[in-house]
This record gives structure tokens, C-alpha cells and sequence, in this order.
């Protein structure tokens, strides 16, 4: 069953078109994750979303209702932000119930559902403190209460760990997610981490210039990119591009800047592969090292122009086919800047883009 | 030891007594007798008797300090119209005061909330015309005003001057709520309408706790303002309601009778009191008032 | 589709369109409602009562054939300009000083900045008093041993108007320097230790990095200086009353005067008028720099 769905949303600020045409169905229970570069729309399309900012035409449903002409309060929905947005001189308990107070909730109520939200963010002994009295972490914890006492179906949540250093951010990151198992609410969290993406998501939604360009599981987002924007965005170190041509069609070849890669088994999206122009997208994970190189069906000797060491891997800087070339090596891995080494891949478990549209071919 | 001390080693020696400083500390002192003498001459001056003024020159300590020129200027000088001191300024600009502040930041304050958080298309107008307003010269809209406040039947009277005075207050605090409540993050202001708060939910639960200082701020502001103000005392108000700087005015400027220096000057010192004691217990806040007005102005 | 109920435009947020009113009206009917009043009536010949009776710009040519109105136009340019230069050459160095690092800052900027929370009315008074020359500083000086020393500005009417000009930068100038001192504290340190590494004299570092890094600053203080400028009114009649003679009216007390002692309205919203355009030639280019400039960063 469908909890959110946004259907031809279009919003336009003046003369500037924000988000364009939008249609989005989540379904009860999914951890939606928009992402994408700042600028993008995404935040902008949770606020309308929220009903926090007025849409310039389509529909908002939630919970099955209509709600594109509802208050924020009326619709269901809990939010959390960015900078947590705590009211600063409401005690968490004052923040917490705040909005059930504006609702006219009896005394009991609010006050049973304020402690059992504090139980599950276990913020029990923070309730009588000021939020400026709590630690980041503290107040991002308070701030989800504030969603959780409303008791509604949905959340959304604006880049709420942007704030946070990064070990807080992981720790809360494994917390919302246990939240999210717990309460099997439907979520749709805007961020531009794509590690944040990549591992709360059910599905995410990558945006552009505000358009979707791409809305789909984790796993498919990073394997199979549906355009070239998409691949380039998801994965750290970026994906490495190649320019060039798609040859033959029975026995399907890419060749580029002098090297062949053989593109035998690729999976097209629909039309079987046809000659052209493209893009063929490899990333640096797939790249194979040592004595296994050898038997990837493309192989080549490269030399090393930079080595960054990350401690559990090694990423190494270097051109293949004229073009630049970055490839993830295990952390024990010995080289050095000058080195010449061996590396091989499997062409066709690459992306192949269109030249002129940048879609997946 | 002493070829230790030859070698860069440590904090670096410090003079006090250097020629710099002698320039600059003498410098600021001088500069600040310019602006300390005027309150000293009102200071002395208000503690002599005549016949001391007369002899001696403005500088000079009191030889005998007497407090009846204080008291005359409370109680029974005159302004030509009657004899009753000060105090009678002194509770009218009391009077005016109060409501005066109290009205002018209320409106304010709703306003610049309304231009931070909620303005519709165009209000944006409204304010651009309230801020060119604030340096408009009085005397343009003074006459229509007299006129309005006739037709209301305000003119003269103490509600009348609350009216004008919150008009002419509203572009530079309405600017000063704005920017502050500007600065309050917007998704302070998010959480509060998910949360089902409505304009004045928001307001008064939201904006107005967070923003005591500010008020403070304008609290100072409209206070020493007001209480300054001269024009707008003598054209709207009649003789029997005047603000204390008028009567003021009217007691030094009057030409019947031979001059009281001395009780002049204890009546002017009366007249600073109040603004000098809320500057100087307000400090800072006063600084920032100003500033804050001023430098977006 | 059935839509639920579109909130009408006008009920939307209607407690924010109440609250907006107090605002709207004063901004409309006072502020420009009033000042359109006033200056259409300066084309009639009123005197006792506001007349719609047209008759061009005989006011103005009146206006500008009064000997008063000369006079005033005179000394409000004598004075402005003083005090536009004193007030930011006195506030800056004062600020640029306060900015050393010194010991009682707060004690010296509180002593400067007093006289600003006082009336003009107070001001004129106390410096009436000062300038006194049977008591004052002229009597002093005398007393002192030179016999013929003369100042007694109050009394002379070539140079009465810098005895207002003494008191106008007592009261004034504390705000500048306050100002000016805000925005030598906004700026940012790293360009006083990179003046330094490069050995650049700390006066060079003011005259030309700081300086024209304080713009806007400057442009605020005296768009500042110049309204207050232009409505300088108590301050005369509290320490001259425009005497002696006439020789200290300004225009604020032309105005005044014309509209409330004499019965002359016509002549009092001409010259009110004539104030208004006087504060547009500052107004207009300030705007220009502020929010034409504004648009061209963007």
C-alpha cells in the first residue's frame, strides 16, 4: 500500500522551475533516501512534501488523503532537521510535546507518549534539561522524539546528521536504521552522504536539477546506473569514464584511446547493443590485482602515477587507454609511485552509455 | 644572568611607559575632557549659589555645595505659565513614556515578525517605503498628521503623541525585529508550523522567549527617544501635558525674570537623568541597539 | 479528482495579514500619504488653513527671495558639511584608537559616547551655558591673563553657527566613533597579520586596506550624519533660538515656524518640500550604491 505519493508536483519559484513534474510512490513501511548534489531540489521537494512550502501545481497524497492543500501539522507527518530545531528555551519534555499541547491532547497522553519516546531514544534523564544543556548527538536524538510522539506514519528527515562529526554520524546512522526496523514507519530522508544513502535506504532517488533521474534499490543505483550522471555520482572513488566506440553487434566490442575491451555478455537495458558512440563506465572496485589479473577478460600493464594508502585499502592513481584511471587495491598491497603492475576486469560487468543521450545502453 | 637576558628567550620585554602609549592614552584622555567637562560645568554649576556663580568662573568646584537649586528647579520654578518646577514634566513624560514604548514595540515587533516569517507578495514593498520613511524630515508629514489626529480627536492629548510616537518609531525598530528575527534559523520555524503552531502560536511561544534581549534593545532605544523628544511634545501636545524637555526649554529660555544659572542647570541635569541612567546601566546593550540599528540602516 | 478545499487567497494566514496592517497603513498613509499631501499643498496659497487653491510655484519663488530662508540654507550647509567631515574624521580616529588594544576601553568609549544618550535640548542648554561669555570659556580664558581674548560664538552672529556645530559634534560623535569601531572589529584579523609579515606601517594598513574595506560602514555613518543633518531643529531652539537676530535659523525652524507661529502654511510646505528634495539627492545615490550595487554582485 502506497503511504506518500507525489504525483506531476511542480514547483516553480518565479520564473525558476525547482522541481519538475515529480512523481514519486513510496510504499508503506519503505526508508526512501533522496539524494543528490546540493541545489538539486531534494530538500526543497521534502518541504513540500511537508507542506512547508506552497507547490506551484500536482498533487501531494499521503496516507491515502490529499493533502496538497493541508496544513503541515494535518498531515501525518513528523520531520526532523538539519539543525535539529529545537525549540531553545523549551525543556525536551517542553520540546517534545509541544506540538500534541497545540493539539489538545489530554495531560495523560502526552505525557505516556513523551516517556515512551523517551524509553526508545533513550533520553529519559534529558527531559528536564534545556537543549542547549545536550551534546549534538543529544539534541538529534530529542529532535527524532519530537517526530516519534506525534505517532503518525511517516517521517522525513532533512540531512538530520549533516550537523554531527563523523563517528556520531555512523553510530546514530546504525541507531536509525534499528529505529526504522523497530517502528516500520515509512521514512523519506534527504542527504547528500551517499554512505548514509547507500546503507539506510530500502530505495533511493537520485535527483538532478529537479528531476529524478533514477529511483531504485541500492544495490541496482551502484551496478546498474540507469544513466551517466547517476554512475558517476554513487561510489567513492568516482567511476572511471572511457570515451569511445561500441563495434560489432554479434561479438560486442568497445574500443578506445588504442584498447579493445570485450563487452561479451554485458546485460543491455533493452535494445540489444548496436555501434555507436558511448561511454563505457568501470569501477574502481572491480579492478583485480596480482596473480588473478591475468584472467579477466581485459588486461593491461599500467603504470602508477599517485598512491593514496587508506588503511584498509589502497587507491592508486593511474591512465589506462590514454584516459585517467583509479583502482582500489587491498590495504596490505606494496606500491609505489613509478611501479608498473598488472591489473585486469570484466569489461562487460562495466556501464555502457549513450554518447549523446548518457543513458544506459 | 645578565648575558642570559641578551638572548631571545621567554615572552618578549614590555614596556609600559612607551612613547606610543604616552601618545595614545593622552590623546583619548584629552579627547574625553572635551566630552566630560559639559557634565561636569552642569554638575558644579547646579551646586553653587548665585552669588558664586556670578564671582567665580564655570570650573571651579563649589565653595559651598547647596541643593536648593535642585529643588527649585523640582518644585517651583517657572515656565511662564506656572510655577510648579519640573515634577509636572516629569510625571507628564512618565506618562507618555509607558504607553509610548509599550505600544510602538508591540507593533513593531508583530510587524517585523510578519517580514521575517510570513510576508505575502509584495509586504516587501511596505517596508522599503518604511525605511526611505525613516529619513524623511518630520516636518513633511508633520502638518497631515496634525490634521488625522484632529479629524480623531487625539490631537493635544496624551493618546494623540502615543500615536505619533509609535509611527516614527516603527521604521528602525521594525528593521531591528526583522533582522533579528531573520536571524532565527527557519527550520526553527518549520518545526513549529509541523508541530501545528499557527502565527500567533509561533509568536508567542517560539519568537517572542527567544528574543528578550532584543526587546531589551528596544526597550532602550524607544526609552531614551522618547523621552528626548522635543518636537513632537510641542506640536502635539497642549501646555498642561508637556513632556519634560519642553517645560525644560521653556523654564532656561524664559525671559521674564533675572536667570538662574544654577537652577537651570539642575533642571538640565534632571531632564538627562533618565537617559544617562538607563545608557549607563545598559552598557552594552545600548551600544548594540544603536549599532545594530544603525549600521543596516 | 475530488481536491479538498482550496483555502482561499485571501483567508490564507489571515492572522499574518491582521498582523501586517498596523504596518501597511502607516507606511502608506503617513509616510507616503502624507508627504504627497504636503508637498501638493506647497503649489497653494494657504496661510491660516490648507486651501486648494493653485498657484504654481509662486511659494517657492517667495522661499527663495526670503532673507531667513537664505540664511538658514546657509548655515544648515555650513553646518552640514563641519559636521559631516568632524563627525567621521573625529569617529574613526577615535574608533581607530579605541582599537589598540588599550586598557579602559569600555571606560573611554562609554565617557565618548554619553552625550548621545542626552536631549539636543539638554545639549543646546548645557553648551548655551559653556559658551556663556560672561561666565563661560571667553571669561575664563580672560581671566587667565589674555585680556582681549573673544569667544563668544552664542552672541556673534558670523560665527554662531559652530557654537551650535560645538555642541552638534559633542552629541553626535559618539555614535560614529561607535560605528566606526564595530566595523574595525569586523574586519577580519587575518588582514592585520598579513599587513604585519609583510611589514606594512600599521597607518598605511588603515589609509589604504582598511579604509576602503569600511565602505559600507562610511556610507551608513553618513547617510546617518546627513539625515540628522537635515532635521537638526531642537538643538537650535534650545541654544539660540535661532539668534542672535536671525542669524542661526536652519530650515527645520523655517518650517516650523512658518507653519505654527506665523499662520504661513504655504511657505511651510514649500520649505518642507525644498528639506525633502534636499534629503533625496543624499537618499537617491545612497540607494543606487546599496541596492544597485547589490544587484550587480549577484
Amino acid at each position: 500500500m502506497t503511504t506518500v505519493a507525489v504525483k506531476d508536483l511542480t514547483l516553480e519559484f518565479g520564473a525558476v522551475r525547482v522541481l519538475d513534474q515529480l512523481n514519486i510512490d513510496i510504499p508503506q513501511g519503505e526508508f526512501l533516501v533522496l539524494l543528490g548534489a546540493s541545489g538539486c531540489g531534494k530538500s526543497t521537494l521534502l518541504n513540500c512534501i511537508a507542506g512547508l512550502l506552497d507547490i506551484t501545481e500536482g498533487e501531494v497524497h499521503i496516507g491515502g488523503r490529499n493533502v496538497t492543500w493541508e496544513e503541515p501539522s494535518d498531515r501525518g507527518i513528523g520531520m526532523v532537521f538539519q539543525s535539529y530545531a529545537l525549540y531553545p528555551q523549551m525543556t525536551v519534555e517542553g520540546n517534545l510535546s509541544f506540538g500534541l499541547r497545540n493539539a489538545r491532547m489530554p495531560k495523560a497522553e502526552i505525557t505516556e507518549r513523551v516517556q515512551r519516546a523517551a524509553e526508545i531514544l533513550q533520553i529519559g534523564p534529558l527531559l528536564k534539561r534545556k537543549p542547549a544543556a545536550l551534546s549534538g548527538g543529544q539534541r538529534q536524538r530529542v529532535a527524532i522524539g519530537r517526530a516519534l510522539v506525534r505517532d503518525v506514519d511517516v517521517f522525513l528527515f532533512d540531512e538530520p546528521l549533516s550537523n554531527l562529526d563523523a563517528k556520531l554520524r555512523a553510530d546514530l546512522r546504525v541507531e536509525l536504521k534499528l529505529l526504522h526496523q523497530r517502528l516500520k514507519n515509512t521514512m523519506i530522508y534527504v542527504t547528500h552522504d551517499q554512505v548514509e544513502a547507500m546503507t539506510l535506504a530500502d530505495r533511493i532517488a537520485i535527483m538532478r536539477g529537479g528531476v529524478v533521474q533514477q529511483i531504485a534499490s541500492p544495490d541496482e543505483i551502484y551496478n546498474r546506473p540507469s544513466n551517466k550522471y547517476v554512475a558517476g555520482f554513487i561510489g567513492s572513488p568516482s567511476i572511471n569514464f572511457f570515451e569511445g566506440r561500441i563495434e560489432g553487434t554479434d561479438s560486442p566490442r568497445f574500443a578506445s584511446g588504442g584498447a579493445t575491451f570485450d563487452l561479451t555478455g554485458y546485460q543491455t537495458a533493452g535494445a540489444p547493443l548496436r555501434p555507436g558512440e558511448g561511454w563505457l563506465g568501470i569501477r574502481p572496485e572491480m579492478v583485480v590485482t596480482g596473480p588473478e589479473a591475468a584472467s579477466q577478460p581485459f588486461t593491461t600493464t599500467c603504470h602508477v602515477d599517485l598512491v593514496e594508502p587508506m588503511g584498509a585499502d589502497t587507491l592508486v592513481w593511474s591512465h589506462v587507454a590514454g584516459a585517467p584511471f583509479r583502482f582500489r587495491m587491498s590495504g596490505q598491497a606494496r606500491v609505489t609511485a613509478g611501479d608498473d603492475i598488472t591489473i585486469g576486469f570484466s569489461p562487460a560487468e562495466g556501464s555502457l552509455f549513450d554518447k549523446q543521450t548518457e543513458n544506459r545502453l | 644572568m645578565t648575558s642570559k637576558s641578551l638572548i631571545p628567550n621567554g615572552p618578549r620585554p614590555r614596556r609600559v611607559i612607551t612613547g606610543r602609549n604616552i601618545m595614545l592614552y593622552g590623546t583619548l584622555i584629552l579627547v574625553c575632557l572635551y566630552y566630560v567637562l559639559p557634565l561636569y560645568v552642569m554638575v558644579v554649576t547646579s551646586l553653587k549659589g548665585m552669588p558664586e556663580i556670578r564671582m567665580g568662573n564655570i570650573f571651579s568646584p563649589p565653595v559651598e555645595v547647596t541643593f536648593e537649586p535642585w529643588v527649585k528647579a523640582w518644585s517651583t520654578a517657572c515656565t511662564g505659565l506656572n510655577c510648579d518646577g519640573l515634577s509636572r514634566g516629569f510625571w507628564n513624560s512618565i506618562q507618555i513614556l509607558l504607553p509610548s514604548v509599550a505600544v510602538s514595540i508591540i507593533v513593531a515587533s508583530v510587524s517585523g515578525y510578519f517580514l521575517a516569517n510570513w510576508k505575502f507578495r509584495g509586504a516587501e514593498v511596505f517596508f522599503t517605503i518604511l525605511i526611505f520613511g525613516a529619513f524623511i524630515p518630520y516636518q513633511v508629514m508633520i502638518y497631515p498628521i496634525v490634521i488625522l489626529l484632529r479629524e480623531a480627536g487625539l490631537m493635544g492629548k496624551l493618546s494623540g503623541l502615543v500615536v505619533v510616537h509609535t509611527i516614527f518609531g516603527m521604521p528602525i525598530l521594525t528593521l531591528l525585529f526583522r533582522n533579528y528575527f531573520t536571524s532565527v534559523p527557519e527550520e526553527l520555524f518549520k518545526a513549529a508550523r509541523v508541530d501545528g503552531a499557527g502565527f500567533w502560536g509561533i509568536y508567542f511561544r517560539i519568537m517572542l522567549p527567544m528574543s528578550l534581549p532584543i526587546f531589551v534593545v528596544a526597550m532602550i532605544l524607544q526609552i531614551t527617544g522618547i523621552w528626548n523628544d522635543f518636537l513632537f511634545g510641542v506640536i502635539f501636545t497642549k501646555p498642561d501635558i508637556y513632556p519634560m524637555t519642553v517645560q525644560l526649554n521653556n523654564i532656561v529660555n524664559s525671559v521674564q525674570g533675572v536667570k538662574e544659572y544654577n537652577v537651570n542647570m539642575a533642571a538640565t541635569l534632571l531632564t538627562g537623568l533618565v537617559p544617562l541612567t538607563i545608557y549607563f546601566i545598559s552598557g552594552k546593550l545600548f551600544v548594540r541597539g544603536i549599532a545594530s540599528g544603525a549600521v543596516k540602516g | 479528482m475530488p481536491r479538498s478545499k482550496r483555502p482561499s487567497g485571501l483567508l490564507r494566514n489571515l492572522n499574518a495579514k491582521i498582523a501586517a496592517i498596523p504596518m501597511i497603513l502607516i507606511a502608506s498613509v503617513i509616510f507616503v500619504g502624507c508627504t504627497v499631501w504636503t508637498v501638493v499643498h506647497s503649489f497653494t496659497k494657504s496661510r491660516l488653513l490648507p486651501k486648494m487653491d493653485f498657484v504654481g510655484l509662486d511659494q517657492y519663488e517667495r522661499l527663495w527671495s526670503t532673507r531667513r530662508w537664505l540664511i538658514s540654507i546657509e548655515n544648515l550647509a555650513i553646518y552640514g558639511l563641519c559636521m559631516l567631515v568632524l563627525s567621521l574624521v573625529i569617529g574613526f580616529v577615535l574608533a581607530a584608537l579605541l582599537d589598540q588594544k588599550i586598557r579602559f576601553e569600555n571606560t573611554f568609549r562609554s565617557i565618548i559616547l554619553f552625550p548621545f544618550a542626552l536631549s539636543f535640548v539638554v545639549t543646546g542648554l548645557v553648551w548655551q551655558w559653556i559658551l556663556n561669555p560672561d561666565f563661560g570659556i571667553q571669561f575664563i580664558v580672560r581671566n587667565l591673563g589674555w585680556e582681549s581674548f573673544t569667544f563668544d560664538p552664542l552672541f556673534n552672529p558670523e560665527i554662531v553657527i559652530f557654537g551650535v556645530l560645538i555642541a552638534g559634534v559633542w552629541q553626535g560623535s559618539g555614535l560614529i566613533m561607535v560605528l566606526m569601531l564595530a566595523g574595525l572589529r569586523g574586519i577580519d584579523g587575518e588582514i592585520w597579520k598579513a599587513s604585519r609579515i609583510d611589514g606594512i606601517p600599521k597607518w598605511k594598513t588603515y589609509l589604504y586596506v582598511v579604509i576602503p574595506m569600511m565602505r559600507p560602514v562610511f556610507i551608513t555613518a553618513l547617510v546617518l550624519i546627513a539625515s540628522g543633518i537635515v532635521k537638526v531643529y531642537d538643538l537650535i531652539v534650545a541654544q539660540t533660538k535661532g539668534g542672535p537676530g536671525i542669524a542661526s535659523e536652519v530650515p527645520a525652524k523655517y518650517v516650523m515656524d512658518a507653519m505654527f507661529s506665523k499662520q504661513n502654511l504655504g511657505q511651510g510646505f514649500a520649505a518642507s518640500t525644498m528639506m525633502l528634495v534636499s534629503v533625496l539627492i543624499i537618499l537617491i545615490p545612497y540607494a543606487y550604491l546599496e541596492f544597485g550595487g547589490r544587484r550587480r554582485d549577484k
